[in-house]
């Protein structure tokens, strides 16, 4: 064989694949497809404790008031309330328009309470919290429909119409002061 | 091949191979840029709560996480549900708390982003609230308040 060869012999890049494959099977089992979701919540900035809490009359029926318990029961407006109604009541509290005396005035003034107790778990507390966030994301959704023709999704991201949008229905979740019980 | 082909015999062409490593580090590649490497050190359990209105985070590198769960080990840390930043277990408060990690982390960044950045809670869903409560706290004491709650998208099932 080596007498025979003549001139630079050529390099064999059959073995090529293999390492190749070699490689991405390393990359296949080393990686994992990590995508970052999740619930996006801005959280209240801390009371300083030298200024008394400001007195913010809010009129109750603004206020949707919903508990979470250490059970991972719910109470909405005092009332126990299943988690697959949720969403159709808060949507109903911020679309109210003044209509029915027990819900807001506006969806300008209209506020969602969330209070829950330390020994709620995490999986329900999301929930819940996805539950309001679907609850303003379908009215919006509506909203720019019945507005633009369009679903929310489809307006121009930060343009004028999503901003008028999300000024109509602005997220007003509040997630309470813990209370020590 | 030739050597083959020079005694006559009429067979049918071998397939050409030669475009396979193209194909094969074209995957590779792709694999290299979709994927993530796997934190070596995962501490605790965290199966994340599913829900349908997630967003998804672009600017990955903006975003700190705290995983908070059971630990794996529970022979050796017992059940009871940790706190984990980077690849050790941490506290609530203290020179190991929540602050101490979070300033950590920020004084990594650039200046311009560091109010942008994202505290991504990762906790398992049999977490109690309790303890993600005083996370929640500390972070406000700090004064960041930009916070992601962890969770697969999916259709939630009763």
């Amino acid at each position: 064989m080596g007498r025979k060869s003549r001139g630079i012999p050529e390099i064999n890049a059959g073995s090529m694949a293999d390492i190749a494959f070699l490689l991405l099977v390393f990359f296949l089992v080393t990686t994992t497809m990590d995508q970052q979701k999740g619930l996006r919540v801005q959280l209240p900035p801390y009371p300083d404790p030298n200024v008394p809490p400001p007195v913010v009359e809010q009129n109750d029926r603004n206020v949707l008031e919903v508990l979470v318990n250490s059970g991972d029961q719910l109470l909405v407006e005092r009332q126990p309330l299943r988690i697959e109604a949720l969403t159709e009541m808060t949507k109903k509290h911020i679309q109210n328009e003044g209509r029915d005396p027990n819900f807001a005035d506006s969806s300008q003034a209209a506020i969602v309470s969330l209070k829950n107790d330390r020994g709620t778990s995490v999986e329900r507390y999301v929930q819940v919290y996805n539950e309001l966030i679907r609850a303003y994301n379908e009215a919006r959704d509506e909203y720019s429909k019945k507005k633009y023709g369009r679903p929310y999704k489809d307006l121009i991201a930060k343009g004028e119409e999503q901003k008028a949008v999300k000024k109509k229905y602005p997220m007003k979740i509040s997630e309470a002061e813990p209370v020590e019980y | 091949m030739s050597k083959f082909r020079k005694e006559g015999k009429k067979e049918s062409p071998a397939i050409n191979t030669s475009s396979l490593p193209d194909i094969v580090f074209m995957l590779l590649f792709f694999f290299m840029v979709a994927t993530k490497m796997r934190d070596p050190s995962v501490l605790v359990r965290t199966g994340v709560p599913v829900v349908s209105e997630t967003e998804k985070i672009v600017k990955k590198s903006w975003i700190n996480h705290i995983l908070v769960g059971p630990p794996i080990d529970v022979q050796k840390y017992g059940p009871t549900p940790k706190i984990q930043f980077d690849d050790k277990f941490g506290t609530i408060e203290g020179s190991n708390g929540v602050q101490a990690y979070i300033t950590l982390k920020k004084n990594e960044k650039p200046e311009g982003i560091r109010d942008y950045l994202t505290t991504a809670i990762k906790a398992d869903k049999t977490v109690k609230m309790g303890l993600i409560q005083d996370i929640k706290q500390e972070l406000r004491k700090m004064n960041s308040l930009k916070l992601l709650y962890s969770a697969s998208e999916g259709t939630v099932e009763e």
